[in-house]
């Protein structure tokens, strides 16, 4: 299997990195091996410090709701080992897109996803895909934490049961604590259970749950709206260290935070279609310097200076 | 008994507590001395119609006690009915009985109660129009009377397809069916309490829909389908009439079996009992129904108290 050895350099230096085993169960599927798996091999992730390639390649991407549409016309690319802000006023299809990107919007009845989302080149919309395989390479943080009301070590060990990892469960449990920036605030409490915790704990706990099953990108909705200011930067401190591992695109209402943590930011704003309702689209896309600083759009300029919005 | 079990808790009680509590908490926030006339007359309406329910229950359990309570000794437990001995006569075959035909309802309602559930809660597309047939036949099937399932018991289970003839498991079947509804009704309700968004975390996960329900749904929502199943089986417990249809006798002096012979449940005996004549088998019917009585309470408030237990812990 080619996607191990490319796999590889993305886990820390440990003799079985989980991601192998999760791969290797893909493998034995052989729908998933003809699926988005195979392809999602990102060869360019040893070229270090070069020109960054696009983990997720959006061409004319359009969300309906039975038949009424949210979104339209999204067109850009997301780059790899970045962050990727998604700004813009309520109901402008932000959160919308973002479900498009792990197929999470396919468990809402009546929706529809028009246009192309390419994932390393791959169709994630193609025939063969499998939505429940991409969700394991494809990570998601919610905008409310919603930890599962069990321990904190059951809660992370969640991701890598499901997934028949096989490996030292402790191990992944540590690691993936360790990574969320929480292993030393629970380690002496794993039992405990998740209800217990402060609510930036709490949304911590479910990043570090998403990193125990090695995705390729994580996707967060607003991941910080339900929490305090200190909490808040943590999680953003978080969110630098983590795209030097991972790939991360951030729904936020907080401009601070997308021109804080962000290296691109995507503006989105709402318009009026020829049937009168109301759809999203994107106005700009572009690095965050420059939306914030020196935005081509004057309906950009409007809202990043908080004239609008 | 005066427990519906149509809703989790008694529905009754709960609807005359919540009526009797908006009421007054109406009645103080008034100022206007208008309106304050018609509410005291509504309330003093509502408490009467709570009155009258409570006394009904409260004539029923003290001529139960002072009636039956010279009978309550160990011979209720350990012997059979007899016509020659009443006054050491006792229920032992119907409590076998019952704890038999309870035994088979509870094997019966818990699979097949929790998995339609599931299947309509988490599997079913509401927009398909068989789905919502389905949904609103389970609503309709838990208001039919219970008599109905009897004779459907007697037709199809006792004789017709299964042909099982008279005996203790079709008394379960019967009874599975009757309750059936209440715990499909139960576990959906408690199914649709476990917040969407652990469905949404599990499945960002990469597991699969079997595994979100599995692993996370279920075990969130067993203590509401718990309390389902235990006010389903107390309904059961107390049920007479579909299963003198299937065959419960009211003469049973060899202890039952679940697919041999005639058997009787504790309801059943305590009929027989009453209706005869003799003021000595009057006595046993109340100590009967003490007996009865204190199982379901027991029940009811085991049920309770799991409820409250976990949704506490949940929140």
């Amino acid at each position: 299997m080619t996607q191990e050895t490319e796999i590889t350099p993305m886990t820390e230096p440990q003799p079985e990195p989980p991601a192998h085993d999760a791969l290797s169960e893909a493998a034995a599927d052989p729908a998933a091996q003809r699926g988005v798996e195979t392809h999602v091999v990102p060869e360019h992730r040893e070229r270090k410090g070069g020109k960054t390639d696009a983990v997720f390649h959006i061409d004319g991407v359009g969300v309906s709701y039975s038949g009424k549409p949210a979104v339209r016309d999204v067109t850009f690319d997301i780059a790899e080992n970045e962050i990727t802000a998604l700004i813009g006023p309520s109901g402008c299809g932000k959160s919308t897109l973002l479900r498009c990107l792990n197929r999470m919007n396919d468990l809402i009845p009546g929706c529809e996803v028009s246009g192309h989302v390419g994932f390393h080149g791959e169709d994630l919309y193609g025939p063969r895909v499998d939505p429940v395989r991409v969700r394991t390479l494809i990570g998601m943080v919610f905008q409310k934490p919603n930890p599962f009301p069990k321990s904190i070590y059951d809660n992370i060990a969640f991701g890598p049961r499901v997934l028949g990892v096989k490996g030292d469960l402790d191990e992944i449990v540590e690691r993936a604590l360790r990574r969320g920036a929480l292993w030393d605030d629970v380690k002496d409490r794993l039992k405990d259970n998740a209800y217990g915790m402060s609510g930036g704990q709490q949304q911590r706990l479910c990043i570090a749950r998403c990193l125990a099953i090695e995705p390729d990108v994580i996707l967060m909705d607003e991941p910080c709206s339900a929490l305090d200011p200190i909490s808040t930067g943590k999680i953003e401190d978080l969110m630098l260290e983590l795209k030097e591992r991972y790939s991360i695109v951030i729904v936020t209402h907080n401009m601070q935070q997308a021109a804080r943590v962000s290296d691109k930011t995507a503006f989105f704003t709402v318009e009026l279609s020829e049937e009168e309702h109301r759809v999203g689209r994107v106005v700009e896309f572009d690095d965050t310097e420059k939306v914030f600083t020196n935005p081509a759009d004057p309906r950009t300029e409007a809202y990043v200076t908080g004239k609008v919005g | 008994m005066a427990v519906d079990p149509g809703l989790p808790g008694a529905a009754r009680t709960q609807l005359a507590v919540a009526g009797a509590r908006a009421t007054t908490a109406a009645a103080l926030n008034r100022k206007g001395s208008g309106p304050r006339v018609q509410e005291g007359l509504f309330l003093a309406l509502l408490l009467l119609a709570v009155g009258f329910a409570l006394a009904g229950l409260a004539a029923l359990l003290v001529w139960s006690f002072v009636e039956g309570l010279p009978r309550l000794d160990a011979n209720l437990f350990t012997q059979g009915p007899s016509s020659l001995h009443p006054e050491t006569a006792g229920f032992r075959t119907a409590i076998l009985g019952s704890v038999y035909v309870i035994g088979g309802v509870i094997a019966l309602i818990v699979p097949l109660g929790v998995g339609a559930a599931i299947y309509l809660e988490e599997y079913a597309d509401k927009t398909r129009w068989w789905n919502r047939f389905i949904e609103l036949n389970v609503q309709n099937l838990a208001g039919v009377p219970s008599i109905v399932y009897g004779i459907l018991g007697l037709a199809f289970i006792v004789r017709g397809p299964l042909d099982i003839g008279f005996v203790a498991a079709a008394g379960s079947m019967t009874l599975a069916l009757l309750v059936l509804p209440t715990v499909i009704l139960a576990a959906r309700e408690a199914i649709r309490a476990v917040p969407p968004s652990i469905r949404e975390g599990a499945l960002a996960l990469g597991a699969t829909q079997w595994q979100t329900v599995r692993r996370q749904v279920l075990p969130a929502a067993i203590p509401g389908i718990l309390t389902g199943i235990i006010l389903g089986v107390a309904r059961a417990i107390g049920e007479a009439a579909p299963l003198l249809l299937v065959g419960a006798v009211t003469f049973v002096t060899v202890n039952p079996s679940l697919f041999e012979g005639r058997f009787t449940t504790l309801p059943v005996q305590i009929f027989n009992y009453a209706g005869r004549p003799q003021e000595v088998f009057h006595e046993l019917a109340a100590a009967g129904v003490i007996v009865m009585l204190v199982v379901l309470l027991a029940m009811n408030s085991f049920a309770i108290w799991l409820r409250n237990h976990y949704e506490k812990k949940l929140s």
